[in-house]
């Protein structure tokens, strides 16, 4: 009984604190700016629109897109609820699905028509790596957004490596140099470190790895298109794990650290189990992240359904990136259980532009996740340069390319072209404001951009394949 | 006539009712407020102690800096979920309005055409989710019962072709639906490659409800086995005297004394059936309670645990009702034991 009317009291308390009561608590925890208060939010109505189907002459009217849990899925729910999607004469429906080898199986099956992609997924399709199919991609959903988490554990051993990480407010980016001497540890001791990230090709493989070998530590190389593991000579063990699960599976301490989107590391801070120690953006500055991914079949059989797709995802980019007030309620839209269903302070933690590095280390990242800005939506194929060259890196391709092979395999999977019918058509109807396209779809990447420093040139992928101390020419 | 209302309740499982009717009639009124008292007082009991239990033991369970959601919370989950369900009714008017509109504007195509071009796409409601479940269920479970009553026909009929099968059954009946999941996924995926993924026939329905077929059909195909080879040997020797024949024996004789036994081996199946599919549901992704369960699983909210609680309390109750429902028709088909099926 006592405990009863403990938990009431307890929520008399809570209430109290909701209509504005001050404690010190409660002023503790409060950052400088001003608290978001989030709403809860009711799902649009489809809002067919027949007219537009005319109009545009939509080949497909009715597309099925999938998602997986994840903040940077958003483009595609906005475009939903906002009816971006309707205006273009679309009945889109969104299906969660439960992981990435899912998204390809049932893209490529024809279940989905698109979908909400790693942007190494059409690329490694194309080229065979782990099953072949022909895959483009029209347009570009985001820019960096990840981050890996260590447990709390590894984070105090590399403390005790590194002592200026005990002080608050230390410098990033964090150095896996002070990795090396505890995974040669561990690895003797016949328990080797364990990450875990999302998918083989994903942008969280390459991410972990460039950050363990840029630190001298050795991720391990795969045996090229059919090997999933990739850990010969590895001094760390990464693996799998869908990005949903990775908090649940570092609490069970299978794995020691991962490299995965938002919520997720969030997450880690907020149940205390788990410290981020890089976001994407301190491995690569601005580097693309999620595509929106379709078969090349798709794509020639409905080409202007695929325009119709990309005009209503430029919108919604557009309109992620206009001001805060439009991410809050994005947040909104994903906190609702058709989408994410995750707490909406979580979810709007790195939407909004700050990233908790541990409880209290709060800092802003206004960059941390782009979906317009700097040309975030554009698919610009130096960028698929960048993941064929570390796909070789890490032996997924098992022989050596000639650059105008990276070239031609990278123009044939982005597609600026669909893209640009799409942005001119937008201009047209006056839905965006005019901005300045990329010239050059084949640029060079400054250095300092790198956290090694080593600058990208997607005109000579083999010459940039030379620069890494550590990985395959 | 007060008789056969109650024979009627009674064959359908409805005893609650029974004890309140005699009462309006007047029949042994002190006697039947006492048994009323039982059948419905004493569970009631159980239930309030239960939920206060459960409230104050929630109370004390912390994770993740919250505690275990109590009756209190699981409560207001449903609600939420309630909204959820109103908000897209809703919608659905919406969606009404605009197509009425649409074919206003567009007369010269058919109600088919229009529908075709513009379906009401948006994310399923709860209620949708459990129509899934059932749906599945009961495709494995008529798949199944189709295989394992004529088998188990033809077990109870020849001691030769029991021997011959039991060693399959013996085998196959424990296996697990995780087991048999990949493996009827991948020969599901790799046959039906062409069919049109919003046809009918989705993919991660029939991987669910093969797997269904596959746990649930061994209970039906004993208890049919059984029931066959126990029908009584007088009855069979007035069919031989009767000269009926093989398929006349089976249909004007064993069939309607096997009944009962079958019904039973339903009943089991369908019970079965249902606790497989929401793990098949979780591993195929058919959009049903099981993708529910795992959609949530995957979110972790705050309310998160509370709404799997409800859904784990929506499957209990719908696997009672199915339960129920088994357990009147069995009962309808076997008047003499009428009585005797609890």
């Amino acid at each position: 009984m006592s405990t009863a009317s403990l938990r009431l009291r307890h929520l008399i308390a809570g209430l109290a604190l909701m209509c504005g009561a001050t404690s010190a608590s409660a002023a503790a925890s409060e950052t400088a700016a001003a608290p978001v208060v989030f709403k809860e939010y009711v799902l649009a109505s489809p809002k067919p629109n027949l007219a537009k189907i005319k109009a545009n002459k939509i080949e497909k009217p009715v597309l099925k897109f999938g998602i997986i849990k994840l903040t940077d899925c958003v483009p595609i729910v906005v475009a939903r609820e906002l009816g971006f999607f309707a205006e273009e004469g679309l009945s889109v429906s969104i299906e969660v699905q439960a992981n990435w080898k899912l998204i390809v199986e049932n893209t490529v099956a024809g279940s989905l028509d698109g979908a909400h992609m790693l942007a190494g997924q059409p690329i490694g399709a194309t080229i065979g790596y782990l099953g072949q199919a022909d895959m483009i991609t029209p347009l570009s959903m985001d820019l960096n957004g990840n981050a890996a988490t260590v447990s709390t554990k590894l984070w105090a051993q590399m403390q005790e490596r590194e002592p200026r990480l005990k002080e608050p407010g230390h410098a990033h980016p964090i150095s896996a140099a002070s990795l090396l001497p505890i995974a040669k540890e561990r690895a003797a001791g016949g328990n080797p470190l364990r990450f875990a990230m999302v998918f083989p090709v994903s942008c969280h493989n390459y991410e972990l790895r460039y950050w363990l070998a840029a630190g001298g530590v050795n991720p391990g190389f795969y045996e090229g298109y059919n090997d999933p593991v990739g850990k010969r000579d590895a001094d760390v063990l990464l693996s799998v794990t869908p990005p949903p699960q990775m908090v649940q599976t570092l609490t069970q301490n299978t794995i020691d650290g991962y490299c995965v989107g938002e919520p997720w590391n969030q997450q880690a801070v907020k149940d205390g189990v788990g410290v981020p120690v890089f976001t994407d953006y301190y491995i690569w500055k601005n580097n693309p992240e999620k595509v929106f991914g379709m078969t090349k079949l798709f794509a020639d059989s409905n080409p202007n359904t695929v325009v119709a797709i990309t005009k209503a995802l430029i919108r919604a980019g557009h309109w992620l990136d206009e001001n805060r007030d439009n991410r809050v309620k994005a947040v909104e839209m994903l906190a609702n259980k058709a989408y994410i269903g995750a707490n909406p302070d979580v979810l709007g933690a790195s939407m909004l532009g700050t990233f908790e590095f541990q409880k209290g280390d709060k800092r802003d990242l206004p960059d941390f996740n782009v979906f317009y800005r700097y040309n975030a939506t554009y698919p610009l194929p130096g960028h698929a340069v960048w993941y064929l060259t570390q796909m070789r890196r890490w032996g997924q391709i098992p022989g050596n390319k000639s650059d105008s092979w990276y070239h031609e395999t990278a123009t044939k999977i982005y597609r600026p072209d669909i893209y640009r019918a799409a942005y001119a058509k937008l201009q047209e109807e006056k839905l965006i404001p005019e901005a300045t396209l990329p010239a050059d779809d084949l640029p060079a990447f400054a250095g300092e951009d790198f956290i090694d420093k080593i600058a990208f040139d997607s005109k000579k992928p083999n010459d940039y394949l030379k620069l890494f101390p550590i990985g395959l020419k | 006539m007060l008789n056969k209302i109650i024979l009627y309740l009674n064959v359908l499982g409805l005893t609650w009712f029974v004890p309140p009717l005699k009462m309006v009639c007047g029949q042994d009124v002190a006697y039947e407020a006492k048994r009323f008292v039982r059948m419905i007082g004493l569970p009631l009991i159980a239930v309030v102690i239960f939920l206060f239990l459960w409230h104050v033991i929630a109370g004390q369970v912390k994770i993740k800096g919250q505690t275990l959601p109590g009756p209190v919370e699981v409560t207001a989950a449903a609600g939420k979920m309630y909204r959820d369900y109103q908000a897209s009714q809703e919608n659905y008017v919406t969606y009404q309005a605009d197509f009425a509109k649409a074919q206003t504007e567009y007369p010269q195509m058919s109600e088919t055409e229009l529908r075709e071009l513009m379906p009401y796409t948006a994310a399923p409601t709860y209620l949708d989710q459990i129509w899934t479940s059932l749906k599945t269920v009961f495709t494995g479970f008529v798949i199944a019962s189709l295989i394992a009553i004529p088998l188990g026909i033809l077990c109870g009929m020849s001691a030769a072709a029991f021997e011959m099968i039991n060693p399959f059954i013996q085998v196959f009946r424990p296996v697990s639906p995780l087991a048999w999941l990949p493996i009827v996924a991948i020969i599901v995926g790799a046959t039906m490659a062409d069919v049109p993924a919003n046809s009918f026939w989705a993919k991660s329905y029939v991987v669910a409800a093969v797997v269904v077929t596959l746990c649930s059909l061994w209970a039906t195909l004993i208890n049919t086995a059984n029931g066959v080879a126990q029908v009584d040997k007088d009855y069979l020797n007035v069919a031989k005297v009767l000269n009926l024949g093989w398929f006349g024996t089976v249909f004007k004789v064993v069939l309607p004394s096997a009944l009962p036994q079958i019904f039973n081996g339903m009943r089991l199946s369908i019970g079965v059936g249902w606790m497989v599919l929401i793990a098949a549901e979780m591993l195929s992704q058919n959009p049903g309670l099981g993708k529910f369960v795992w959609d949530m699983y995957q979110s972790s909210s705050d309310d998160t645990l509370a709404y799997i609680m409800v859904a784990v309390l929506t499957i209990g109750i719908i696997g009672f009702v199915l339960d129920r429902i088994m357990i009147a028709l069995q009962r309808m088909v076997s008047p003499g034991a009428m009585l005797n099926v609890r």
